[in-house]
C-alpha cells in the first residue's frame, strides 16, 4: 500500500508540515516496494482551496493512506471521497510515522477543522 | 451625485457620517454597501421594505457526460472542483462564479444553477430611501449584492445618493467606490487611526477620486490623522468631537442630528463642505 506524507522538505528525514494544504511536498512510501518518492505540492501557494487542490494531487499519486497531523473539511471530503484513510501523525519526524502507522500505532484523524480560507493559517 | 463614505478599519464612524448626512438630505438614497455587517437599518428602522434575494451562478455537472479531461478542475483558481475515482465533485462554497468551467467543458456537461448568498432590503424613512444589502453568513463574497445595490442607483437617477462602504480597502471596497463622484475617509485620531486612513487614502489615490477626510472622534489633544491631512495637504471636511452624549444617541441607534441641535450644526456644516468640493470638483475636472 501507499502511504502520503506532508513534509516541509524534498528529504528522507525530513519533518511533517504543519498544514496539509500549504504543505511544500509530499512523501510518498510505497509499503511493499519499499520505494520512497517526493511530489511537490503545486496547491501550496494557491489563494484559495489548496486544501482541496493538495487532496487532488494524493488522490492522483494512489495513496492508500494519509498521515497527517491536521485536514481541513474540504480536503477531507475530497480525500475521504476517493476512500483514502486519514491517519494523524503522533511526531515531527516522517519516517518515525511511517514505523508507527506500520505497527498500527497511529489512529484515525476524527478533529477535522472547518479550514482557514483566507483568514489565517497561511 | 454618488458620495461614497468610507474608512480604513471598522467602528471609524462611516456608518454615523452616512446615516446623518443622508437624514439631513430631502429625499436622498442611503446604500448600506457593509454586507457583512449592515447597520445603517438599525438608525433609519425603515418602513414599507421590499425584499429581494440574490443568487449567484454555479456548476452541477452531469457525470454521464462528463469524460474526466479535467480542463475545469485546471481551469478552476479557486480549486472548486476535483476529479475523483471518474467523478466530478464541485465544492460550492469555493465557487467564485466566474463560470469558466462551464464554458470550457468540451462535452457539455457543466450547467448552472442558482445559489442564493443573501438579499437585499429597501425601505423608507422620512423622505430618505434605505436600500440594506444583506450577506448570508459563511458566504464568500458579498460583491454581487453590492453591483446588485449599485446597478440599481443608477436607476435612481439624480438623488443624493450617501454609499456606506465595509470597512478597509480589498475587493469589495473597490466595488462600492468605483462610481462615486465623491469620497469621504473618516479617521481615528491615533497612529492606528492613521495607518488605517493610508489604506483608503492609497485608494481613492488609486481610482483617481476627489475625496477629502472627516476627523472622528477629535480630542482636544495632538491629532495624528490631522497631522497626516495637513502634511499631504489633504482637505479636512469636518471634525467630529469626541463626547459622551453623541455616544449615547449612537448606542441607542438613535439619528444625532434628529435628536440634538449641535450635532445637526456639525453635520451640516460637513454637508456643506462636502457640496462645495464636489461642485468645485465638476467645474475644474468636468471631463473627469
Amino acid at each position: 500500500m501507499k502511504i502520503a506524507i506532508p513534509v516541509d522538505e524534498k528529504d528522507k528525514g525530513a519533518s511533517v508540515c504543519v498544514s496539509f494544504g500549504r504543505a511544500p511536498y509530499f512523501f510518498i512510501y510505497d509499503t511493499e516496494t519499499k520505494e520512497s518518492s517526493f511530489i511537490e505540492n503545486s496547491a501550496a501557494k494557491n489563494t484559495g482551496g489548496a486544501g482541496v487542490k493538495a487532496a487532488q494531487i494524493i488522490i492522483d499519486s494512489k495513496a492508500d493512506a494519509l498521515l497527517t497531523p491536521r485536514c481541513g473539511e474540504n480536503a477531507a471530503e475530497a480525500i475521504e471521497a476517493a476512500d483514502i484513510k486519514i491517519y494523524k501523525t503522533q511526531s515531527m519526524n516522517a519516517e518515525e510515522n511511517i514505523d508507527n502507522f506500520m505497527n498500527d500505532k497511529l489512529s484515525l484523524l476524527d478533529e477535522i477543522h472547518a479550514g482557514f480560507h483566507g483568514h489565517g493559517g497561511n | 451625485m454618488k458620495v461614497v463614505v468610507l474608512s480604513g478599519k471598522g467602528g471609524t464612524g462611516k456608518t454615523l457620517v452616512s446615516v446623518n448626512l443622508a437624514a439631513l438630505t430631502k429625499e436622498s438614497v442611503y446604500i448600506d454597501c457593509d454586507v457583512e455587517e449592515p447597520n445603517g437599518h438599525l438608525f433609519f428602522k425603515p418602513e414599507d421594505i421590499h425584499e429581494e434575494e440574490i443568487g449567484i451562478k454555479i456548476p452541477i455537472v452531469s457525470n454521464e457526460m462528463c469524460n474526466g479531461c479535467r480542463q475545469c478542475v485546471n481551469f478552476c483558481k479557486f480549486n472548486a472542483l476535483v476529479y475523483i475515482k471518474d467523478k466530478l465533485i464541485i465544492f460550492d462554497d469555493l465557487c467564485h462564479s466566474c463560470g469558466g468551467c462551464v464554458m470550457l467543458c468540451p462535452e457539455n456537461a457543466l450547467t448552472e444553477k442558482e445559489k442564493v448568498i443573501g438579499k437585499v432590503e429597501k425601505g423608507l424613512w422620512e423622505s430618505v430611501k434605505v436600500h440594506t444589502g444583506i450577506l448570508n453568513t459563511g458566504e464568500a463574497s458579498g460583491i454581487p449584492i453590492i453591483h446588485n445595490l449599485l446597478k440599481d442607483n443608477k436607476e435612481i437617477g439624480g438623488a443624493m445618493t450617501f454609499i456606506d462602504c465595509p470597512p478597509g480597502s480589498a475587493c469589495i471596497v473597490m466595488d462600492s467606490i468605483k462610481d462615486a463622484d465623491y469620497c469621504i475617509l473618516v479617521a481615528e485620531p491615533t497612529l492606528f487611526g492613521v495607518h488605517n486612513l493610508n489604506m483608503v487614502y492609497e485608494l481613492v489615490k488609486l481610482f483617481e477620486k476627489p475625496f477629502g477626510v472627516v476627523l472622528n472622534k477629535c480630542l482636544e489633544e495632538e491629532n495624528p490623522a490631522e497631522k497626516f491631512c495637513l502634511n499631504r495637504k489633504i482637505k479636512i471636511l469636518g471634525r467630529i468631537p469626541f463626547d459622551n452624549e453623541l455616544g449615547n444617541l449612537n448606542s441607542n441607534g438613535e439619528i444625532a442630528v434628529k435628536k440634538n441641535e449641535k450635532y445637526k450644526q456639525i453635520f451640516s456644516n460637513l454637508l456643506d463642505s462636502v457640496i462645495k468640493e464636489v461642485q468645485n470638483e465638476t467645474t475644474t475636472h468636468s471631463k473627469r
